[in-house]
């Protein structure tokens, strides 16, 4: 399977508010069919919420989002959604909770995306006796199981130990390297970002403030030129941190 | 290993019953059969002989089948009223607030009024049974259902769950600790009901058998009733204990114990 079969993401004039507080302004951005993007900012500064605005879990106050050309309008199904918690039904067994995600709650399908996750000899427990990495890989294998187009990614390694995150992380890449569907990670680790995505885009205060390639060969190392772009994009995070402090202090002086 | 710990669970369990058992006998040793308290051998005695005419095994039978019947048209209303409410917010402005108001009037005050609306038949025991089952259902039911955890809703809902799906796969399961709650108090208010109803206005159960023999003095009889009572009430208890145990075994607190 080395075709792409990913969808291709337009953003336009995307602006969300809630209630007076406006998360996200005018926010357009482009996603090529199986390219690997990951959003990164600050906590609340709407990378989350524009990832549930493109998996119609929030409907967009202004502006439209197309998925291959096609308005989003209801939930897809050939869109999943990875959250930061794992949320498996505890009183279903670990395939079935697979099993969900194919439209046919097919045992079958369940059973190949769990051997996609290496945990095929878990299929038949609780979710409960898992650890927080086997938990998020089963959730990982429901996202599968529905053959995807698009994955949405929403800090899923976030609550993650750091071994148990490098596994997932070279996980996520190899199945995505395999099934060539589009990915859009949340994240607020750009480390993680650099090393996973083509292109990391940062969002400050509902805009995009950054969008860059990431133009390292796969599979990635943190030799001199990851640190390179690690550096280049944390320097950039920290400056727009600076500027919102010193605009801060500014005003105090006004007063 | 295991087998030991069941059998001193089982001895633990039963421990107080049995000192109260030898300490029965033992104060109502040698005492005359005119006694206001039987001794246990005395209500032994009203076991076998009530066992052999047939009437015990009739009593019971009848009272189980009021008790079952009154349970299962309270429950079954009081789960549906719950999952209406819990799932619908019209539902629950429109009918939380007059059931919360009937609520607060104990259902045993509506005796006397059930008794002269449906007589003294099989009606008026099974009406008052459902209303003393109904409550404790449907309040579990409603809380079960509000409290279930809205991120594994919302999931649901990104996977295209449709709201039967939802229902099944993840607000019922999700509220069943919840209503099984209900189902534990509502059987023990099962068992009240049906002792007072028997008691007041009935020609056959085992409340009626203990009234009927207050009236000639027959106290062995009337305490193999309460014996019977409290036998009939932790058979249905343990019944309730091994559904929960069934149902709920993907739960931690009730795996492997």
């Amino acid at each position: 399977m080395s075709e792409v079969n990913g969808f291709l993401i337009k953003i336009q004039n995307i602006s969300k508010n809630f209630g007076d507080v406006q998360v996200l302004k005018n926010i357009n951005l482009l996603v090529e069919p199986g390219e690997f993007v990951a959003l990164i900012g600050h906590s609340g500064c709407g990378k989350s919420t524009l990832l549930r605005l493109i998996s119609q879990l929030e409907v967009p106050t202004d502006g439209q989002i197309t998925l291959d050309d096609t308005v989003v309008k209801k939930i897809n199904p050939a869109v999943r959604y990875l959250f930061q918690e794992a949320r498996l039904l505890p009183w279903k067994s670990v395939w079935e909770n697979v099993a969900i995600g194919s439209k046919d709650r097919s045992k079958a399908k369940a059973f190949q995306a769990l051997q996609e996750v290496d945990l095929a000899n878990k299929a038949e427990e609780w979710p409960a006796v898992l650890s927080g990495g086997q938990k998020q890989r089963v959730s990982l294998a429901r996202a599968l199981a529905g053959e995807p187009k698009l994955l949405l990614l929403d800090e899923p390694l976030g609550a993650l130990d750091a071994l148990t995150r490098i596994n997932m992380q070279g996980l996520i890449e190899k199945l995505w390297s395999d099934q060539k569907f589009t990915v859009v990670l949340v994240t607020h680790d750009v480390s993680e970002a650099i090393y996973l995505a083509d292109r990391v885009v940062l969002i400050e205060n509902g805009k995009i403030a950054l969008d860059k390639k990431i133009t390292l060969a796969r599979p990635r190392v943190k030799d001199s030129s990851f640190a390179y772009f690690e550096r280049l994009i944390l320097d950039r995070v920290m400056k727009t941190n600076e500027e919102t402090a010193s605009k801060a202090s500014d005003q105090i002086f006004a007063i | 290993m295991k087998g030991k710990f069941e059998v001193s669970d089982l001895l633990l369990s039963w421990s107080i019953p049995g000192v109260a058992l030898l300490f029965w006998y033992g104060t109502t040793l040698g005492q005359s059969s005119t006694s206001l308290f039987p001794s246990p051998a005395e209500v032994g005695e009203a076991l076998i002989r009530l066992t052999q005419d047939g009437t015990l095994a009739k009593n019971i039978q009848v009272s189980t089948l009021r008790a079952v019947a009154g349970f299962m048209i309270g429950g079954f209303i009081g789960f549906v009223l719950g999952v209406v409410t819990g799932q619908f917010r019209v539902a629950e402005k429109i009918l939380n607030t007059p059931i919360q108001m009937v609520r607060n009037v104990p259902h045993l005050a509506m005796l006397p009024l059930i008794l002269i609306w449906f007589g003294i038949g099989e009606t008026a025991k099974i009406v008052l049974i459902s209303l003393g089952t109904f409550f404790p259902i449907y309040l579990n039911t409603f809380h079960g259902i509000r409290y279930v955890d809205d991120s594994l809703i919302e999931m649901g809902k990104t996977y295209g769950l449709n709201r039967l799906e939802l229902f099944k796969d993840i607000i019922f399961p999700g509220s069943l600790s919840s209503i099984l709650i209900g189902v534990r108090q509502s059987l023990g208010r099962m068992w009240l009901t049906l002792i007072v109803a028997e008691t007041v206005a009935a020609k056959s159960g085992i409340g009626f058998m203990a009234t009927n023999a207050r009236e000639f003095m027959l106290m062995d009889v009337i305490v193999l009733s309460l014996v019977i009572y409290a036998l009939l009430g932790s058979i249905s208890d343990y019944a309730a204990g091994l559904i929960e145990k069934r149902v709920l075994r993907w739960h931690s607190n009730y795996r492997n114990t």
